[in-house]
C-alpha cells in the first residue's frame, strides 16, 4: 500500500530516534560481516550493455579489494531476467545455499516478482553502515520501488529521472509540455518514437503520457479499479491514436529498448529521445558518441522518477561479501565517482546535507556535464503508478497496436 | 596346395537361386564364370571374397588350400580381388598403394615395391599420383598391389572391360601369366568370350552349367 | 559387384577385439548421453506449457495455449517464421547450387572456397547488425550517398529495416545460410563424381546448369538433405537476426518466445513454452512440406532428364544472375562487417558523414583486459565439445557401418531436437537437471551442454559424406589383409579429411557462439567471448559490437581456414581426392 508523504515523514522520524541506539549494534554486527567477507568472491549479476557502467563496476571492485579484501566479479547480463530465472531454477531444484548469484542490479517488475516469490534475502538495507546517508525523505523512490515498499530487501544505488534529449543544432526550442510535444510530433512526422512496450522505457513513456492527459493522475497511486479503468485510460489511447501516424516509421516499427532509442538520436533518425539517466547525454558527449550540441529537457509538471537497486538472493553463496558491496556502493566517494559525467552521470541517492564537509565538497566539485540539467531545473519527480495499472496498459498496448494493420 | 574349392556352394535371394556351383580350381588354373548381367556373377564373387550382402543366404563351403574360409572375414581369407575400376586409393601415391598391400613385417619394402614396378614396366612410378596414370598403367598397379599382398587366390570382376582392345589383351596376358607363375587359382567373371578363351579353363554360368564358346 | 552398400566382410569377428566391443556400444552410449539432457530440456518445455509450473499461478491445463491463441499477432508471427524460413532456405540453396554448378572446375572455384571461411565465422548478431547498418536509412549506404546524391540532410523515414514482410530478415538469413550450404556442398562433392558427370553431360550437349541439376544434384542432395533441414530449422527459429532485422509488430514467433520467457511477470513462462511447442510443430510441419517438395522436384528432374531438355542457352543468362545473387549477400556481409570494424575505431560519426569525424582506439583498449581469459575459455570449451562430438559421431557411423546397424527414425529426431526447439525454452529444463545433479557452475558441465548442441551439427556435416564413401575401397583394403581398424584409420579417415575437418570447424563455430547455455549452466562463472559480447551488444553500442564481432570471428575463422586449406595442402598432389 503506498504511503502518503506525511506517513513517510513520521516513519522516517521514528527510525531516526531509534537509530542511535541501533548504531552500536550495527557497528558490531558489521565488523563480523566485514570479517566474514574478507577473501570472498562476490558475483554481481548486472546488465552489461554499457561499457561505462562496466567500468564503474570494475572501479567498485578495486575499492572492495583495497578496503575489504573482497573480490568482485561482474557477471554481464543481457537481461536482468536471466539472473531472476537462475535463482528461480535454483530454488526449484532445492538449492537453498551456495547459489550462483550473490548480488543483482534490480528494480521494478523484477524486484516485485522476486519479492513475491520469496527469493530475496532481507531485510538488510537499513542495517548497512551507510544507510543513514541515504536521502529517504527527499527521494522517496529510494524506499518505494514502483509503489512497492522495499522494506529493506533492496538497497538503492542510483537515482533515475526521465529526461528528454534533443540535438540543439537541429531543434533550437524543445517543447515545454506534453501538448507541446504532441504539436512537435504532428508538425515533424517521423522524428519521434518510443520503445516498444512491454519494454521498460516504452511503458514509462505511456505512464508519462498518462500523467499528462488524465484528468486526475492521483488515482494512479492506487490499484486500478476494473470498472472505471476503461474510462480513465481512454485519453491515453486517444493521444496515441493522434500521434501514431506521425511517428517514426508511421508506427509500423518501434525501437526495441532504451539503447536502441539512443542510437536513433545519434543517427539523426529522430530529433527527440528520452532516457532514465539525466546524465546520460553528458556522459555520451564526453565519450564522443553524441555531438556536443545535444541537450536535455523535462516536461512542465514533472517527469517520472525511480531508483536502481541491488538485491541479494536468499541463497547467495557469499552473503557477507554482497552486503559489503551494497554498503560500498553507498559510500560517498563511490557515489561521487558515479555522478561524475566523465564516468557515468548517475544521480546520487545520498542526502548531501547529511555528508561530512569533505564528502560534500566532492559532489560540489563535480561539473554537471554540458547537457545535464541542474537539480533545481529537473523539476518534480513523479511517483511511479501502481503495478496494476502498468500491467494492464502494457497488455492493452500490445493488444491495440501490437500488430501493424 | 590344393587350390580353391567351392563345395556345393548355393546362394539364394528369397526363393531365387542365383549361384549353384560345386567346382574345384587347381593352382594356376582359371575358372571363368560367364552370364548375362544380373545373373549372379557378382554375387558369386562377393560370397567368395566375404562381402555377401545380408539379404542373400549361402550354403556350402569355400575351401582355400585346405583351409575352410567360409566363416572368415575378408581380411583373413588371403584372396586378392581386381574390380572393374582399379580402385586405387586416391590419397596415397602409387608406392603408398603398393605398400598398403605388403604384409607389415616385410623388410626392404622400398626395394620390393621398386622391383615390382620395374617388372610391370613402371620403373620410377612410386611417387606418382594414381590419378595421373593412364588406364593401362592403373590396371598394372592394381594387379601389382594385389600380388604384393601374397594372396593364395585371385578373383577378377570383369577387370579388363574398361580397357581398349589392345590394352585389354596386354593386361589380360599379364594377369594370367603372373597368376600361373605364382600358381594361384583364379576365378574370372566376365562377359567377354575372348577373356574366356584366353583363360583356357572351364567356363561355367553361375548356376554351374557349362558354356560352349 | 556394384559400388554402394555391401557387407564389409568383417562379420562377427569384428567384435572379437576389445576395440570392436567398445565400438559396438558407441551408438547406444551416444544415444544415452544425448537423450538425458535432450529429454530433460524438452520436458522443461512441455511442463510449463501444460501448466505444470508452480510459479505461474495457474494449475495444469491448457491455459497457456489459450493465452497464446488470444495473442493477436499469432498468425502474423507464425506466417513470418514460415515465409522467412522457407524463402531464405530456398534462395540460399538455389544460390549455392548455382554457384557450384557455374564455377566447378573453373579457376573461380578456389576463390569461392577461400572466401568461405571468413564469411562463415561472422557471429549471427554481428552479421545482422552489420547488415542493418548497411541498409538502414541512416546507414552507411545512405551516408555515402548523402547529401550529394540524395539531398538528404537527415535520414528519410523509410521502412527498410524491420519491414512487415520480413524482406530484410530474409536477406540477412540468406547471407548467413549460403556460405554454410556452400561449405556442406564442398564437403560432399568429392563423393559424387561431380566433374566426371558434368563432363559426360557437357559432351551430350547439356548446358552447365542443366547438366549439374540432372546428373550431380540427385547424388549431391542425398548428402545435403540433413544440412538443409538444419538450415531450415535455424531460419525458422533464429532469434538475433529476427530481433535486429525482422518486423517488430508483431515480431517473429521465436522473438516473441524470448520476450515472454524473460518477462518479469512470471505468468507468461507458460505462454512462452506453449509458443515454443507451436514453433516445434511449425518446424516439423514445414520440414514435412519440404520433403514433399523434394519428391516433386525429383519427379521434375527425372522428367527433364528423360525428355532430354538441354537448356544450353539458359546458361548465358542464368549464370551471371546466379553469380550476382551469390555475390550480393557475400558483399553485403563483408561490407556490413567492414562497417562495424570502422565503428570499432570511430569517435563521433554523425549522419550524413560517410566517414567518422575522428578515429580512436578507446573501444579496443577498453575491451582488451578481459579478452584474453575469455578467449582461452571459448577455445578450450570449443575444442573439448567438438572433439567429443566428433569422436562420438565417427564412432557411431563406423559402428553402423561395421555391424550393419540402422539408426531408426526416432534417433534422428532425438539428435535434432536441440536444433528445432528454441533454446530459451529448452534450457530451463536442462538447467533444472544440472542443478539437481549438482553438475553446475563448472567448466565441464558447460562443455557437456555445448556438446549437446554441437553434436547434431557435427553429425549432419559428417554423416552423409561418411556414408557415401565408396565401400569398394574397404573391400579392397580388406582383401589386401587390412583389419577393420586399419581400413578406418588408414583409408576411410584420410579420404574423408575434408568432411571431418569441416564438421570440426562447424562444431567449433557453434560452440563459440553459444550464449544462453554458457550463461545458464555456467551460472555466470564461465566467461566466454560470446557471453561478454552479447551482454555488451544489448547496449546497442555499435563500437563495442564491432570490436567484439571481429574478436568472436577469429576463432571460427581459423578453424574454417584450416578445414579448407589443410586438405588442399596435404592432397595437393593427389588429383583423385577432388579437393582442388
Amino acid at each position: 500500500m503506498p504511503l502518503t508523504r506525511r506517513q513517510f515523514a513520521a516513519l522516517a522520524g521514528a527510525s531516526l530516534l531509534t537509530s542511535h541506539a541501533m548504531a552500536q549494534d550495527v557497528t558490531q554486527d558489521w565488523e563480523a560481516v566485514a570479517q566474514a567477507a574478507r577473501g570472498q568472491t562476490v558475483y554481481w549479476h548486472a546488465w552489461g550493455g554499457d561499457p561505462k557502467i562496466n567500468d564503474f563496476i570494475a572501479f567498485i571492485g578495486d575499492q572492495a579489494q583495497a578496503r575489504y579484501g573482497v573480490t568482485l566479479k561482474h557477471v554481464k547480463l543481457a537481461d536482468t531476467a536471466d539472473a531472476v530465472a537462475r535463482v528461480l531454477a535454483e530454488r526449484d531444484a532445492g538449492q537453498i545455499t551456495g547459489g550462483a548469484v550473490d548480488l543483482i542490479w534490480i528494480n521494478g517488475d523484477n524486484f516485485a516478482a522476486m519479492k513475491a516469490q520469496g527469493l530475496l534475502h532481507g531485510p538488510f538495507a537499513e542495517r548497512l553502515p551507510n544507510w543513514p546517508l541515504v536521502d529517504i525523505l527527499g527521494k522517496p523512490a529510494t524506499v518505494t520501488d514502483f509503489t512497492l515498499p522495499t522494506e529493506g530487501y533492496e538497497s538503492p544505488w542510483a537515482m533515475a529521472q526521465l529526461v528528454f534529449e534533443y540535438d540543439s543544432a537541429r531543434l533550437p526550442t524543445p517543447p515545454a509540455d506534453l501538448a507541446g510535444l504532441k504539436a512537435f510530433i504532428l508538425a515533424n512526422p517521423g522524428r519521434f518514437t518510443y520503445p516498444q512496450p512491454p519494454d521498460y522505457l516504452g511503458v514509462t513513456f505511456l505512464k508519462q503520457v498518462m500523467y499528462g492527459v488524465m484528468a486526475d493522475p492521483a488515482i494512479l497511486q492506487s490499484p486500478s479499479d476494473p470498472a472505471a479503468y476503461d474510462a480513465a485510460i481512454a485519453p491515453l489511447w486517444a493521444f496515441l491514436d493522434d500521434i501514431h501516424p506521425s511517428l517514426w516509421r508511421s508506427a509500423k516499427a518501434f525501437p526495441a529498448n532504451e539503447p536502441a532509442l539512443g542510437q536513433l538520436l545519434a543517427d539523426a533518425e529522430i530529433d527527440i529521445a528520452f532516457a532514465f539517466n539525466p546524465g546520460r547525454a553528458s556522459a555520451e558527449i564526453a565519450a564522443g558518441t553524441l555531438p556536443d550540441t545535444v541537450r536535455t529537457f523535462v516536461l512542465d509538471g514533472g517527469t517520472l522518477g525511480n531508483a536502481s537497486f541491488v538485491a541479494i538472493p536468499f541463497n547467495a553463496a557469499h552473503r557477507a561479501g554482497a552486503l559489503v558491496i551494497a554498503d560500498l556502493i553507498l559510500d560517498p566517494a563511490v557515489q561521487a565517482h558515479a555522478q561524475d559525467p566523465a564516468v557515468l552521470g548517475f544521480q546520487t541517492v545520498l542526502n548531501l546535507a547529511a555528508l561530512t564537509p569533505d564528502d560534500r565538497a566532492r559532489f560540489d566539485a563535480l561539473s554537471l556535464g554540458v547537457a545535464t540539467l541542474p537539480p533545481a531545473e529537473l523539476g518534480p519527480a513523479l511517483l511511479e503508478p501502481h503495478a496494476s495499472w502498468v500491467t494492464r496498459i502494457a497488455e492493452d498496448w500490445v493488444a491495440r497496436y501490437g500488430t501493424a494493420q | 596346395m590344393t587350390g580353391l574349392q567351392l563345395q556345393k556352394l548355393e546362394i539364394r535371394q528369397g526363393d531365387r537361386v542365383l549361384v549353384s556351383l560345386d567346382v574345384e580350381v587347381a593352382p594356376g588354373e582359371v575358372l571363368t564364370v560367364m552370364g548375362a548381367s544380373g545373373s549372379g556373377k557378382s554375387t558369386l564373387l562377393a560370397a567368395v571374397i566375404g562381402t555377401l550382402p545380408r539379404d542373400f543366404t549361402m550354403t556350402g563351403q569355400i575351401v582355400l588350400n585346405g583351409v575352410d574360409v567360409t566363416a572368415l572375414p575378408t581380411r583373413a581369407r588371403k584372396m586378392g580381388i581386381l574390380f572393374q575400376d582399379d580402385v586405387l586409393f586416391p590419397h596415397l601415391s602409387v608406392g603408398g598403394n603398393l605398400g598398403f598391400g605388403l604384409p607389415a613385417r616385410t623388410r626392404n619394402r622400398t626395394e620390393r615395391i621398386d622391383a615390382g614396378l620395374e617388372e610391370m614396366g613402371l620403373a620410377g612410378f612410386a611417387a606418382r599420383d594414381p590419378a595421373t596414370l593412364s588406364g593401362g598403367q592403373r590396371a598394372r598397379v592394381a594387379l601389382l598391389r594385389a600380388l604384393l599382398a601374397n594372396p593364395e587366390a585371385l578373383l577378377l570382376d570383369e577387370p579388363f572391360s574398361r580397357l581398349d582392345t589392345e590394352l585389354r589383351e596386354q593386361i589380360r596376358t599379364l594377369v594370367l601369366t603372373h597368376a600361373r607363375a605364382l600358381s594361384l587359382p583364379l576365378v574370372l567373371v566376365t562377359h567377354d568370350a575372348e577373356d574366356a578363351r584366353a583363360a583356357t579353363g572351364p567356363v561355367v554360368t553361375p548356376l554351374g552349367q557349362a558354356v560352349h564358346l | 559387384m556394384t559400388p554402394g552398400k555391401v557387407a564389409t566382410g568383417t562379420g562377427t569377428a569384428g567384435t572379437g577385439t576389445a576395440g570392436g566391443r567398445l565400438l559396438r556400444l558407441m551408438p547406444g552410449l551416444t544415444l544415452w548421453l544425448l537423450a538425458v539432457p535432450v529429454l530433460a530440456g524438452f520436458a522443461g518445455t512441455l511442463a510449463p506449457a501444460f501448466g505444470f509450473d508452480p510459479l505461474s499461478g495457474t494449475g495444469p491445463g491448457l491455459a497457456a495455449f489459450t493465452t497464446l491463441a488470444q495473442w493477436p499477432g499469432l498468425r502474423a508471427a507464425a506466417w513470418l517464421s514460415v515465409t522467412s524460413g522457407v524463402g531464405s532456405t530456398l534462395l540460399a540453396l538455389l544460390i549455392s547450387l548455382g554457384v557450384v554448378a557455374t564455377l566447378i572446375g573453373r579457376p573461380g572455384f578456389a576463390t569461392v572456397q577461400r572466401l568461405l571461411s571468413p564469411l562463415l565465422s561472422v557471429p549471427h548478431a554481428a552479421a545482422a547488425l552489420g547488415l542493418a547498418f548497411l541498409i538502414a536509412p541512416s546507414g552507411w549506404t545512405a551516408r555515402a550517398l548523402s547529401p550529394w546524391a540524395t539531398g538528404w540532410m537527415q535520414p528519410p523515414d523509410l521502412l527498410i529495416l524491420n519491414d512487415p514482410a520480413g524482406l530484410a530478415l530474409t536477406l540477412g538469413l540468406v547471407a548467413k545460410e549460403t556460405p554454410f550450404l556452400l561449405l556442406m556442398i564442398l564437403a560432399a562433392l568429392p563423393q559424387t563424381d561431380a566433374r566426371q558427370r558434368m563432363t559426360v553431360a557437357a559432351s551430350l550437349g547439356y548446358g552447365r546448369l542443366a547438366g549439374f541439376a540432372l546428373t550431380v544434384l540427385p547424388a549431391l542432395y542425398a548428402q545435403l538433405r540433413l544440412p538443409v533441414y538444419a538450415v531450415l530449422a535455424y531460419a525458422m527459429t533464429a532469434v538475433e537476426m529476427a530481433m535486429i532485422l525482422g518486423p517488430t509488430l508483431p515480431p517473429s514467433l521465436s522473438v516473441q518466445v524470448v520476450t515472454w520467457a524473460t518477462e518479469p511477470n512470471l505468468a507468461h513462462r507458460g505462454t512462452a513454452a506453449a509458443a515454443a511447442l507451436l514453433q516445434v510443430v511449425l518446424v516439423v510441419g514445414v520440414l514435412g512440406l519440404w520433403r514433399m517438395g523434394e519428391m516433386g522436384v525429383r519427379r521434375l528432374v527425372r522428367h527433364a532428364a528423360r525428355s532430354g531438355w538441354r537448356a544450353a542457352r539458359v546458361d548465358a543468362t542464368l549464370q551471371p544472375v546466379l553469380l550476382g545473387l551469390a555475390l550480393t549477400p557475400a558483399l553485403a556481409l563483408a561490407a556490413g562487417l567492414a562497417g562495424l570494424s570502422v565503428w570499432s575505431v570511430a569517435g563521433l560519426w554523425s549522419f550524413p558523414d560517410a566517414w567518422p569525424e575522428d578515429l580512436t582506439l578507446a573501444t579496443w583498449t577498453r575491451a582488451a583486459p578481459g579478452l584474453w581469459q575469455a578467449s582461452i575459455t571459448s577455445l578450450t570449451l570449443a575444442l573439448t565439445a567438438t572433439l567429443a562430438a566428433l569422436v562420438l559421431a565417427l564412432a557411431c557411423l563406423e559402428a553402423e557401418h561395421r555391424f550393419g546397424l540402422n539408426p531408426q527414425a526416432w534417433v534422428l529426431w532425438l539428435l535434432y531436437l536441440p536444433l528445432i526447439v528454441p533454446q530459451v525454452a529448452f534450457l530451463p529444463g536442462l538447467q533444472m537437471l544440472a542443478l539437481s545433479t549438482g553438475a553446475i557452475g563448472g567448466w565441464a558441465a558447460v562443455a557437456a551442454v555445448h556438446g549437446v548442441f554441437v553434436l547434431p551439427y557435427v553429425f549432419l556435416s559428417v554423416s552423409a559424406p561418411y556414408r557415401a564413401w565408396d565401400d569398394r575401397i574397404a573391400v579392397q583394403g580388406a582383401a589386401l589383409g587390412a583389419s577393420a581398424a586399419r581400413v578406418f584409420w588408414r583409408l576411410r579417415l584420410p579420404m574423408l579429411l575434408t568432411p571431418v575437418l569441416t564438421a570440426a570447424a562447424v562444431g567449433m563455430a557453434v560452440s563459440v557462439g553459444q550464449y544462453l547455455p554458457t550463461l545458464l549452466i555456467g551460472g555466470g562463472r564461465v566467461e566466454t567471448l560470446t557471453t561478454e559480447a552479447v551482454a555488451l551488444s544489448s547496449g546497442g553500442n555499435r563500437r563495442v559490437i564491432g570490436a567484439y564481432a571481429l574478436l568472436q570471428m577469429a576463432l571460427p575463422a581459423i578453424a574454417f581456414g584450416i578445414a579448407l586449406a589443410l586438405p588442399r595442402l596435404i592432397y595437393a598432389k593427389r588429383r583423385g581426392m577432388g579437393v582442388v
